[in-house]
């Protein structure tokens, strides 16, 4: 029997795979039983309520897609009010993600979300900061560590970081926001792109630009997960593009003791489940005991730090 | 109580799951006319017992092909047969996953995933519906002739297309028991003038207790005044590009006042059928 558990910062999971914010919610239990996963994680909330951005939201682009959705949420009273007593229920631990337009404001949510019944707390830095040109708090080390800091002052649960790849600092955001407090990375989210249709000459998403997830950012998320695990003694949870337990994989072996899925969700509602049993067949064929012993065993030499931290294309 | 197709949430672990997905063998897949596909899947009488008229199932469309659609693809049910094991949904070849779909064959598997949203409410106090759909949208309309005459309703179908041959549906929907009414472009009979004028003399007589539509703008705007003006109820199933298909995502969000509130709704769960009068034109 091998054992699937990792340890994110003191909290236990049963295994590694749970879902990436904003693909998840109650409604997939509809589906299957929501509780084989490692963890439960909420589409980002915000303080106030908010309608989101205009349609089309979605769009596919070769074998992945392009979303933005502009974080609706209903505020911070539907959560604790609905939300938080509904995932109660359930053994696994909940990770509410969050999210501000200020420090202050994102200090008082990080607050307001400190309850019985929320284990964990996904800060998501790659929001917009209206406080500085509407750049997102990761693009930038200083903003990162700025807000990770107050956050830190605001809570008692683990702070999980979600950092943003439209940044060419990738090293430095993480290690600033492992000084400012964070207990985890989260990494990445979406990747800034744009489709356009070329009938009507319009952008195909309503916000004309929005995040590429799925297959096609899987190798940019794991030479982010890889550079963030060598840069930061912090846990890493991987996130981008994974679609099977090949990919688990390869992110644990990067440097990754967990990861998200996401938009494999979409296509296949099961997807995390198919995973969890695949890596655990995986693991059993090859007489692994424990899945934390393929954290960080990437065989990649005596790299020097300039090569590792490498940002432009070599 | 009406007849209700609301899935309900499932608590933890929860043993029976509402949404099914899986793979459903193809029966046949052909053009029924220049422009429409029937494709008519094999599914069990225990599937096909939670499907409910204005539900649909989310489709992975093949990409082995030419074309290779990566989202699920959302599409009404059209039809629904318990006694002979068939799902049947009806579709225009437009895109990259109405391409895809059109190259199944008999004996090939398609992954599905549903009944998905809420379907047509059909109140049990009322006698008479009127159905108005046009086009692709009487497939979306077409299982409530089913629905009307499982619950024992009269139902009346005004049936709109741009040439007569372009009507479908209409053999099928006869056969549930509905008086048809056609109007088709070519004959100068589908115009909105002359549609309020068929239904005003319907609700004059024998009377209508509940209107159903799709898709038009020009339809939902008729409806709501006819509506509006002699009190009548109205349902309208409405379309948006999707993701997940389930609730999670938020992509397929329409605007609906509610209220005297503009509200945005997901089209998966919320809908894809609407009250007419909080559905917004377009």
């Amino acid at each position: 029997m091998v054992d699937l558990s990792v340890d994110i910062a003191g909290l236990r999971l049963e295994n590694p795979i749970m879902p990436a914010s904003g693909t998840f919610s109650e409604e997939l239990a509809e589906v299957f039983d929501i509780e084989c996963l490692g963890a439960h994680v909420t589409k980002t909330i915000t303080r106030d309520y908010r309608s989101g951005n205009p349609t089309p939201r979605v769009c596919e682009v070769g074998g992945s897609m392009l979303n933005s959705i502009g974080i609706p949420s209903k505020g911070v009273k539907s959560f604790l009010d609905k939300t938080v007593p509904l995932y109660r229920s359930y053994r696994t631990p909940l990770v509410v993600s969050i999210s501000g337009n200020t420090v202050d404001e994102f200090a008082a949510l990080c607050a307001e979300v400190t309850v019985d019944g929320v284990a964990a707390i996904e800060v998501n830095v790659s929001c917009p900061n209206i406080e500085e040109d509407g750049k997102a708090f990761a693009i930038r080390p200083s903003s990162t560590y700025e807000v990770m800091r107050r956050l830190r002052n605001a809570t008692h649960l683990p702070l999980w970081a979600k950092l943003t790849p439209n940044t060419g600092e990738t090293p430095e955001v993480a290690r600033a926001a492992e000084e400012g407090g964070a207990d985890a990375l989260v990494v990445a989210n979406t990747l800034l792109a744009m489709a356009i249709d070329i009938t009507t000459r319009r952008p195909k998403l309503g916000n004309l630009m929005g995040g590429l997830s799925g297959p096609s950012l899987k190798p940019i998320a794991l030479r982010m997960a890889y550079q963030c695990a060598k840069a930061t003694r912090i846990p890493v949870i991987g996130c981008g593009g994974i679609s099977g337990s090949d990919d688990v994989l390869e992110f644990l072996i990067a440097g990754a003791s967990a990861v998200q899925v996401g938009t494999a969700t979409f296509v296949d509602p099961k997807a995390m489940v198919t995973i969890i049993s695949d890596l655990r067949r995986h693991l059993e064929g090859e007489g692994i005991a424990s899945v934390r012993d393929l954290i960080g065993t990437v065989v990649d030499g005596e790299q020097r730090p300039s090569v590792v931290f490498m940002e432009a294309a070599p | 109580m009406g007849v209700m197709t609301s899935p309900p949430l499932a608590g933890p672990n929860a043993s029976e799951h509402t949404v099914f997905e899986g793979d459903l063998a193809v029966l046949s897949n052909k053009p029924v006319n220049s422009e429409y596909v029937q494709l008519t899947l094999a599914a069990s009488a225990e599937l096909l017992d939670r499907c409910h008229a204005g539900q649909f199932f989310h489709l992975l469309c093949p990409s082995n092909g030419a074309d290779k659609p990566y989202l699920r693809r959302p599409m009404s049910i059209y039809s629904f047969l318990p006694e002979s094991g068939e799902l049947q949904f009806l579709y225009k070849v437009t895109g990259t996953g109405t391409r895809a779909l059109f190259q199944l064959a008999p004996g090939d598997r398609l992954n599905v995933l549903g009944p998905l949203g809420i379907g047509f409410r059909i109140e049990e106090d009322w006698q008479h519906l009127i159905l108005v759909a046009r086009g692709v949208g009487l497939a979306t309309l077409a299982p409530l002739a089913l629905e009307a005459r499982n619950s024992g309703k009269r139902l009346t179908a005004i049936c709109s297309a741009r040439t007569p041959d372009l009507l479908m549906s209409i053999d099928y929907i006869r056969e549930m028991g509905a008086e048809v009414v056609t109007v088709t472009d070519s004959e100068r009979t589908s115009g909105m003038q002359h549609l309020e004028t068929v239904i005003e003399g319907l609700v004059a007589a024998p009377g209508v207790d509940a209107f159903y539509t799709c898709g038009s703008n020009r339809m939902l705007t008729l409806l709501q005044t006819l509506g509006r003006r002699h009190g009548i109820p109205g349902q309208i199933a409405l379309e948006q590009q999707m993701a997940c298909g389930l609730g999670m995502c938020h992509c397929c969000v329409r605007p609906f006042m509610r209220a005297g509130e503009r509200v945005q709704l997901r089209v998966c769960r919320e809908g894809p059928v609407f009250d007419v009068q909080e559905a917004m034109p377009w």
